[in-house]
């Protein structure tokens, strides 16, 4: 119990501490990085709510392959000088976002810790041997949830096209087209 | 075949005629026009004279046939059929409307060729005969109403034949402004009779009339009299009808002599129980067509176009016709509808002879001498007068002098209106001969030397009233000029109307013949008029005093004008200088109406525009709205401003919002 | 530990993303913080399946990632296309859809 209490609080320092680091660092590759740190963070999370599998997925999906596809484009794209994120043509929006977004967590929390949902202040349900593995997961793709899995599948062949069209380079027509 | 099955063919004829001139029109060229338009009416003529024999053929009591071909009508309370009634007052009215038309359709054959409209006109002509028929034969107050707005819109289209000229486009538009104020008054009389004998078909409404509350009933009667009014032009409905002699005289002879403006005097005979129901719609009725008789015969005297003349002239005769059906002598009024028909449709024609003589002029002072170069639209247009001025032994003599017969034996105030009646017979005969003597005799002027010499004259088109020049094309009238004595048709058509001008009187020589009164009793029955017969007398004693006071008309007329002929210059540029411009000005009627309506209607058409159009519409409601549209959306399109980060931010807002309200109404 | 405290924790994390969103200028950090935002979502999903006891919150989770990943192929596809057409990678900067 206890030590699954310090791993929660370890995490979430570093959860937060990469969620802060996205928004607050000014070069964008040192975003990039301050995100991986973030996701690994959160994998451990993960972890601590018995969802092993997505613990795995998180790691190599998402911080392996979506984040090196990000450290790929920053390295061609972030060289030119970085941005503030004072000033520029919609400066005031900008100030006025923090406290959008802080109304935002204060309205959610209000929501969450206010709600008649006793279970939430449970640590959960009992929980079925086999919960979160991988098993689990392929029963529960194959026979329940089988039209998502599809449909998912063919969202992410729409993207792969998608790239493709938006990537490739046009010979014969002038600098303007795209 | 029934009376009724001829009725429904002297509909169809000339109906068939409009249709296949108005839309064969490319194929008809040349005469062929006026041929077919002329045999329509002729058939339709025959039908009616069908129509007449089998009338004739059953025994009095069943002498009332209607006949209906569908029910246009059937709901609550409201039951019309698409029906005719054919009986002795509808045969007489189509015999004389399809005869007459008949001749002016074949005297138009010639006298409009050459215009580019011709195969136009004789398609109106035909509709204008299709929508008097209908008119005359229908059986129910809503078929009636129906030809009677036909026939005004005919009267329109003809007025204003020749469209590109102005005076005649505004004359048309007069007419129709002043026949839709009589088509309210028949209608609101119908309304009247409706609401209170619940049936809009004759009989049912001359039963029910009975019931009706006096005052109910002459207030329907008044509406209808200004619906026949409006029709026949008379006061105060009547200053249109000068004006529409801006049509060609084809038209005038047959619209506003023989048939459109007899409509209202139809309407008082057929609807005659009513009338004698309320006695005082009657009198009204009287008093009016006395006081226009006077007028008109008054304004006659000093008018200088000769159309113009032969016009008041009608609207005086009419007067005459709706004194005699006003006093309940129906025979007598509906026998000089008939003469006048003739006569008055002779005069026209002649009348358009001569002013084709003249190139087009119509002016009365410049026309003289034409006796020897136009011998048979002389002799004519002479029988026409000598019929209009009630000569002795002639038709108008007989038609005439009936009436005064009877509005004298009524007695009380109708005495009076006799009296009254006879000062106008002088006046009448000399008026028409005022015309004759001006006209054809005197020295001969240049365009007459000219037709003796066998040449006919020719001017430079221009508008008769206002001497704007014109052309030839469509629109306005054709270079051709035709006289009687070189076109056979017009000689056909006016022979005959001659004849019966003469002979015409043959059917109601009181005490001798009595023909066409014995002929429409059935009509009339359950009337109880119907035996207040002056003695016979009395007839002849009337008779006497009208011939000796229109030998005297033209007698006094034979002095002024040829005797010596400068009497009439002198009296009117001194003695009777003001009487002169006082007559000359119509008695001031349409100055009248100027000032009381259309300087009115005008002002508030003015200020409708600038306060009520330019103010309120276009500026409050029709900017106002498009201001705040525009202020709205300028409000929006702020939103719309191309960053990003706005975008987000305020979606992050509206999620904030929506958590926030869901929070708020779960809890 | 309680659920509740996962839940809260993951608000936290899309406020933060949310304000990232509003705040930055380069294209490329706001898909980033955009990806912060997916994840916070991905822990509410995880802490709630964790409550139930059943694992349809984790599929759905699963689903989630697969549509992240997406985005973030189209996404950077554009943001190399801009590059190309050599246009500033600067929000404020691509506002021709101005009403």
């Amino acid at each position: 119990m206890l030590f699954e209490q310090i791993l929660f609080f370890v995490a979430a320092i570093g959860v937060l501490a990469g969620a802060l680091g996205v928004v607050l660092l000014r070069n964008p590759f040192y975003s990039v990085l301050s995100l991986i740190g973030h996701l690994v963070s959160l994998a451990i999370l993960f972890l601590l709510l018995r969802s092993e599998f997505l613990a795995a997925a998180q790691i190599v999906v998402y911080a392996g392959a979506i984040m090196v596809l990000y450290l790929f484009v920053t390295a061609y794209v972030g060289g030119a000088a970085p941005t503030s994120w004072r000033g520029g043509e919609a400066g005031a929006v900008g100030q006025l976002g923090v406290i959008m977004a802080g109304a935002l967590f204060v309205v959610i929390s209000l929501a969450v810790l206010g709600s008649s949902l006793d279970a939430l202040d449970t640590r959960g349900a009992e929980l079925e041997p086999g919960f979160g593995s991988p098993g689990e997961i392929g029963q529960l793709l194959l026979k329940k949830f089988l039209i998502p899995f599809e449909a998912a599948s063919f969202l992410l062949l729409v993207a792969a096209v998608c790239a493709v069209v938006l990537a490739r380079r046009r010979r014969g027509l002038e600098e303007g087209g795209v | 075949m029934s009376p009724a099955d001829y009725g429904w063919l002297v509909l169809g004829f000339p109906l068939l005629g409009t249709l296949v001139l108005a839309f064969g029109w490319r194929w008809l060229g040349g005469r062929r026009a006026g041929w077919i338009g002329s045999a329509s009416i002729l058939a339709s003529f025959i039908s009616a004279l069908g129509a007449l024999q089998q009338l004739q053929d059953r025994p009095e009591e069943e002498r009332h046939i209607e006949s209906s071909l569908f029910d246009y009508a059937d709901t609550v309370g409201v039951s019309v059929e698409l029906g005719i009634l054919v009986d002795p007052l509808s045969v007489l009215m189509m015999l004389v409307v399809s005869g007459v038309s008949f001749l002016i359709h074949l005297y138009s054959v010639a006298y409009m060729a050459g215009d580019r409209g011709y195969v136009r006109f004789f398609a109106y002509l035909n509709f204008f005969v299709f929508s008097m028929l209908l008119l005359v034969l229908a059986g129910n107050l809503v078929l009636l109403t129906v030809g009677w707005a036909f026939v005004g819109a005919a009267s329109y289209l003809l007025i204003s034949f020749w469209y590109r000229r102005e005076t005649a486009t505004q004359a048309g538009i007069k007419a129709f402004v002043m026949n839709v104020i009589g088509d309210v008054g028949l209608v609101v009389g119908a309304f009247l009779l409706f609401s209170g004998t619940e049936s809009l078909d004759y009989a049912g409404v001359f039963e029910g009339a009975h019931l009706m509350k006096d005052g109910e009933l002459t207030a329907a009667c008044i509406c209808l009299l200004v619906g026949a009014f409006a029709k026949s032009a008379q006061i105060p409905l009547h200053t249109w009808l000068p004006d529409a002699m801006e049509g060609p005289t084809p038209v005038s002879a047959l619209i506003h002599a023989a048939t459109m403006v007899t409509a209202g005097v139809y309407l008082i005979a057929r609807t005659h129980p009513l009338f004698e129901l309320a006695p005082t719609a009657a009198d009204v009725a009287a008093i009016i067509g006395t006081l226009t008789l006077v007028v008109a015969a008054t304004t006659a005297l000093v008018v200088t176009d000769l159309k113009r003349v032969i016009a008041y002239s009608t609207m005086s005769q009419i007067g005459y016709m709706v004194l005699g059906v006003s006093a309940f002598a129906y025979g007598a009024g509906l026998f000089h509808l008939m003469t006048h028909a003739f006569f008055k449709a002779l005069l026209f024609m002649g009348a358009g002879s001569v002013i084709a003589a003249m190139g087009g002029i119509q002016s009365l002072d410049r026309m003289g001498g034409f006796r020897r170069a136009m011998p048979f639209t002389f002799v004519t247009f002479t029988i026409g007068a000598l019929a209009l001025a009630g000569f002795p032994l002639l038709s108008g003599f007989f038609s005439k002098d009936e009436i005064i017969a009877f509005t004298l034996n009524r007695g009380g105030f109708y005495a009076v209106l006799g009296v009254i009646a006879y000062v106008a017979a002088l006046i009448t005969a000399f008026y028409a001969f005022r015309m004759v003597f001006r006209v054809f005799f005197g020295e001969p002027v240049e365009e007459a030397r000219e037709l003796k010499g066998g040449h006919l004259a020719h001017h430079d088109p221009a508008n008769p009233m206002t001497g704007e020049p014109e052309d030839t094309d469509v629109g306005f009238p054709g270079p051709e000029h035709h006289i009687a004595e070189r076109e056979w048709p017009m000689k056909a058509a006016m022979a005959p109307l001659a004849l019966l001008s003469i002979v015409g009187g043959v059917m109601g020589i009181p005490g001798v013949t009595d023909t066409l009164e014995h002929f429409l009793e059935p009509a009339f029955e359950g009337s109880e008029h119907l035996g207040a017969h002056p003695s016979e007398s009395d007839e002849h004693l009337g008779l006497a005093i009208g011939g000796v006071i229109s030998l005297t008309g033209i007698a006094i007329a034979w002095a002024l004008y040829l005797v010596r002929p400068t009497t009439t210059l002198r009296l009117r540029d001194y003695r009777l200088r003001a009487v002169h411009d006082f007559l000359a000005h119509k008695w001031y009627f349409d100055e009248l109406y100027d000032v009381a309506f259309v300087r009115p209607a005008a002002a508030c058409g003015r200020f409708g525009r600038t306060v009520i159009e330019s103010v309120f519409v276009q500026d409050v409601i029709v900017g106002g709205s498009t201001a705040v549209v525009r202020a709205g959306s300028s409000l929006a399109r702020g939103l719309q401003t191309g960053y990003l980060r706005s975008y987000a931010a305020l979606l992050v807002t509206g999620l904030a919002g929506l958590a926030l309200y869901f929070l708020i109404t779960s809890s | 530990m309680d659920v509740v405290w996962f839940v809260v924790l993951s608000a936290l994390i899309f406020a933060i993303g949310a304000a990232g969103v509003m705040t930055r200028r380069s294209p490329l950090v706001i898909l980033l913080c955009t990806e912060l935002m997916l994840n916070a979502c991905n822990l509410a999903l995880l802490a709630f399946a964790r409550m139930h006891g059943s694992g349809d919150g984790q599929i759905f989770a699963l689903i989630v990632m697969v549509v992240a990943a997406c985005e973030v192929v189209i996404g950077l596809g554009l943001i190399v296309a801009i590059y190309r057409k050599r246009m500033a990678i600067d929000v404020d900067k691509l506002s021709e859809l101005r009403g």
